[in-house]
């Protein structure tokens, strides 16, 4: 266990305290409690940080599941240390904003907190962990946890339809990870992302490589919201704004941008990786912010906004990996490591100014009472704090100077346009559709600010008067959007510390032919294509804009609504439920004979088959004790009982039969020299018939008149079977001794367990994790007979 | 359903004592002789089954006034405890221990942790079946 271990541990203990807490502290907004966690992490982690070096990678290790090669370990570099930085930075930011927005008198804060508590352990596990099925956990662990804060407010139908599509799709897409993970193992024996990197080459060669990167990106896509799975992100708009800021613009929906980053070294050199997430996030971004536009919910604007960018990221992750292949030239090579940087450096941009501009929204909210663009409008003079917060966080999503978000617009451009130099003609759509895209983020931007802050004031549309937040609100985004400013003005304050470490280590194979190689970033990098781009997307963008009213509604009405995406999806879950009952009913009759049919039939054809298939019957008598005259009789009594209860026609007595059967069994027991079994089988064939006659007050007559002789044939048939299986398994194995058995072992209980009885040293010692297991099934099936037979009244009144 | 028999009922107050004690016995032997948790949770359910059967459900009810379904759980949960001091002690989960010492009165005497997890065993055992019994017996369609 080291600190870093502890550090994400902690979200997780708070998860258990503070609703602990949340009843003893009912005079302090729990919120506060909660913002203990992200605070003491951020400083944590920023101990880690350094203005002027790089992080030296640290890695730590726990065991886990040695057996399996499951090992907790964490491994801080400067991509993971960004994220970290990221996580605990904004947690920190959305929990204070959140002690402002959600009421301490109607909300269930404890249930809110411990939510997005689980969600920060979860997420920093993610970004930390450096084993392939830990990092799963977590990353699914997010999911659960996005989830659960999407259907907060469970009572509307919207949250809950929103927090279930979310998860089915980045649930389905964490599952094909999953297996591209496995995939991955089986190509190299490791779960360690490390390791798997310094094997190179080896790995690449295996024939399962190509599908495992495609299983892989798909978790990537789903949880980044790339076109077509990004429809979960505007439904998950329903979760309270301090979590859309939080989870759905600046951490959770990254950790897809996380985790390609994450894969670049293993997966970079495919040209198969880099056409896949470039195009996809080029569709992304483009279908992003073209949908952004028809929007009036700012807080859907936001979400297709969100979408778009991180498409543009995801676009550049691909234009830098195109580096990697060894096609070009060092030079040109070099130039694709622009686009990394461009990636990295965008991506904390956005995180900054999405974070902001959610939160700016939710204030809007929180103090008109709409989000609704065709409602709001003139309120600039009375909120004007407010107005110049969001005017900071659009103009840098716009990518206008003097904000942070201009330089890494114009890195994307110098990357789109690198990527259309060096390939064939038709690639050049590429940076024009990029630009086309900027027009519309261009365009939305200036409706978040102007439709929202100028134009007519409707008093009458709003639910209150507006008037400027409170400090403690304003405070958050605030911070973010200087930070914003102070990006743009001095960028070298995270270019050598975590930029250039992070794009070093992405692209390993690139970097080690000038292990010298410096990034730059400036804010005026000259007159160049870049630049005139720039200034014609500002010039139509506000033409556009102008006139948005006149081409809105036509354009807009050419997109059929029939066959959207968010249509396949519901017909599709309408369909698989139809289809999922349908399957069950088949088989899910209500009869217990049917149940037991499947049963046995399954025991028969499984057993029965493998020692068919494998011929591994055998019948040897020649070891065996001769049977004495007692054991004959024993052995009939049980026969004749099982026959009687066949024929029996009333349930007692067959009930007594099978108790006769019972008592036999244990005489065979005592005879066979087991006291301990003897006991046992006594005191539960007691127990059991005490039972059927409590239940045998409730069953129904026995139906022996409708029985068919069909019916009675196939049961024969198949009772014959069950028998037969089990008489062969039995005789096969007492007959076979492929290896020494393991009673010798057990022999020696007096020695290793200081135990006289070798079956309860068994039991409590040698294997008590199958003691350990069997009384947890014990007590859960008695929970559920409990809840079966109590709970029954009140579901029937329902 | 109130039933009396009163020869039932006075040689279950004996019967009772009788198989509880023997119940303890079978437990705290099982180390050594024929028993443990298991087999002890099982008579002791047994004799608790008896005063039902001799009583009726209030009565005991209110002679033992027990929730089984948290004394399966507490049974449920030392059982899980003992394991986790193991790993506490970082050694592999569910190691068990034992040691002999001498106490007056009961001279060399043998202590093990496997006799608690045998009496996590023991409390399981006892709450879940009567869980089920009692829920079963309390319904009433």
């Amino acid at each position: 266990m080291s600190t870093l271990h502890l550090a994400i541990l902690l979200p997780f203990v708070f998860v258990v305290i503070i609703p602990l807490l949340y009843k003893y502290t009912t005079a302090i907004h729990t919120g506060w409690i909660a913002l203990i966690v992200p605070v003491a992490l951020f400083v944590y982690f920023a101990g880690h940080f350094s203005i002027y070096d790089a992080i030296e990678p640290i890695t730590v290790s726990v065991p886990w599941i040695p057996s399996i090669d499951i090992h907790f370990t964490l491994y801080l570099d400067s991509l993971s240390l960004l994220f970290a930085l990221l996580i605990t930075g904004i947690g920190s930011l959305v929990v204070l904003y959140s002690i402002f927005y959600l009421s301490k008198d109607r909300e269930r804060l404890h249930l809110f907190y411990a939510y997005l508590m689980l969600f920060m352990g979860a997420m920093l596990g993610s970004v930390l962990s450096d084993n392939l099925l830990v990092l799963y956990t977590f990353w699914e662990l997010t999911s659960v946890s996005s989830f659960l804060l999407i259907a907060y407010w469970y009572q509307r139908q919207r949250s809950r339809y929103g927090a279930q599509k979310a998860m089915y799709i980045t649930m389905t897409g964490g599952f094909s990870m999953l297996l591209g993970f496995i995939i991955l193992y089986v190509a190299s024996g490791t779960f360690s992302i490390r390791e798997i990197i310094a094997m190179g080459d080896t790995i690449s060669a295996h024939y399962l490589f190509i599908p495992a990167m495609f299983f892989i990106l798909l978790g990537a896509f789903t949880k980044s919201a790339q076109f077509p799975f990004h429809i979960w992100l505007p439904d998950a708009m329903e979760a309270p704004t301090p979590i859309s800021a939080y989870l759905h613009s600046a951490t959770m929906v990254k950790a897809g941008v996380y985790l390609v980053a994450r894969m670049t070294p293993i997966f970079g050199a495919q040209l198969e990786w880099s056409w896949t997430i470039i195009i996809v996030g080029i569709i992304t971004l483009f279908w992003g912010s073209f949908n952004a536009l028809k929007q009036y919910d700012l807080k859907a604007l936001l979400a297709y906004s969100t979408i778009s960018q991180l498409g543009l990221i995801m676009s550049l992750l691909g234009v830098g990996s195109m580096g990697m292949n060894g096609m070009f030239g060092d030079e040109v090579s070099f130039a694709f490591m622009g686009a990394f940087l461009a990636a990295i450096f965008h991506l904390i941009n956005h995180s900054v100014f999405k974070g902001s501009l959610f939160m700016m929204v939710g204030i809007l909210d929180h103090e008109t009472g709409t989000r609704d663009i065709r409602k709001l409008g003139g309120i600039m003079h009375l909120m004007p704090i407010s107005f110049t917060l969001t005017m900071i966080g659009a103009f840098s999503m716009a990518g206008l100077p003097p904000f942070s978000g201009f330089i890494s617009k114009e890195m994307f451009f110098t990357s789109m346009l690198t990527l259309s130099e060096n390939n064939s003609s038709w690639v050049n759509i590429i940076p024009v559709i990029a630009w086309v895209a900027s027009i519309f983020t261009f365009i939305y931007c200036m409706i978040i600010i102007f439709k929202s802050f100028t134009g007519t004031y409707h008093a009458n549309l709003l639910e209150r008067v507006p008037h400027e937040a409170p400090v403690g609100m304003l405070a958050s985004p605030a911070t973010l959007s200087i930070l914003a400013i102070a990006l743009f003005l001095f960028p070298g304050l995270i270019v050598t510390s975590i930029l250039e470490p992070t794009v070093k280590g992405m692209a390993p194979n690139v970097f080690a032919k000038d292990p010298d190689w410096h990034a730059h970033i400036t804010a005026w990098h000259g007159l160049n294509l870049e630049l005139f781009m720039t200034i014609g997307l500002v010039i139509i963008g506000i033409l556009l804009f102008l006139r948005i009213e006149k081409w809105k509604t036509p354009i807009f009405s050419l997109i059929s609504k029939r066959y959207s995406l968010n249509q396949v999806y519901d017909k599709g879950m309408i369909n698989l439920e139809k289809f999922g009952t349908a399957v069950t009913r088949s088989y899910m009759t209500g009869s217990t004979t049917h149940y037991l049919t499947y049963i046995f039939c399954f025991l028969i054809i499984t057993v029965l088959g493998t020692l068919l298939v494998t011929n591994s019957f055998y019948l040897d008598t020649s070891n065996d004790s001769p049977i004495e005259w007692y054991e004959f009789v024993l052995g009939i009594a049980t026969v004749a009982a099982a026959v009687f209860v066949l024929f029996s026609t009333s349930r007692l007595m067959s009930i007594m039969g099978i108790g006769v059967i019972g008592f036999t069994v244990s005489l065979f027991f005592v005879i066979f020299r087991a006291p301990d079994l003897a006991l046992t089988q006594l005191v539960v064939e007691t127990i059991s018939t005490t039972l059927f006659l409590l239940c045998f007050y409730f069953l129904p007559k026995m139906k022996t008149s409708i029985t068919s002789l069909k019916f009675k044939l196939t049961n024969a048939v198949i009772a014959l079977g069950v028998g037969t299986t089990l008489t062969l398994i039995g005789l096969s194995a007492y007959g076979h001794r492929i290896f020494v058995p393991i009673a010798e072992y057990f022999n020696d209980s007096y020695k290793l367990a200081g135990a006289k009885n070798i079956v309860n040293s068994i039991l409590v010692d040698f294997r008590a994790f199958d003691t350990m297991l069997e009384i947890v099934v014990l007590f859960s099936a008695g929970i559920g007979i409990y809840t079966l037979i109590k709970l029954r009244h009140a579901g029937r009144n329902d | 359903m109130k039933f009396t028999d009163v020869y039932l009922q006075t040689a279950t107050k004996i019967l009772v004592f009788i198989i509880m004690t023997f119940s303890i016995y079978v437990l705290f032997a099982g180390h050594n002789n024929p028993g443990g948790g298991f087999i002890g949770g099982l008579i002791t359910a047994s004799a608790l089954i008896l005063l039902y059967i001799a009583f009726d459900l209030q009565s005991v009810r209110d002679i033992i006034p027990v929730d089984f379904k948290k004394l399966a759980a507490t049974g449920v949960l030392i059982a899980l405890l003992t394991g986790v001091a193991s790993l506490v002690l970082n050694i592999p989960f569910l190691s068990q221990a034992f040691t002999y010492v001498d106490l007056p009165f009961l001279g060399k005497t043998e202590l093990a942790t496997a006799m608690i997890f045998d009496l996590g065993v023991y409390l399981a055992v006892l709450g879940t079946t009567m869980t089920i019994i009692t829920s079963i017996s309390e319904d009433d369609i």
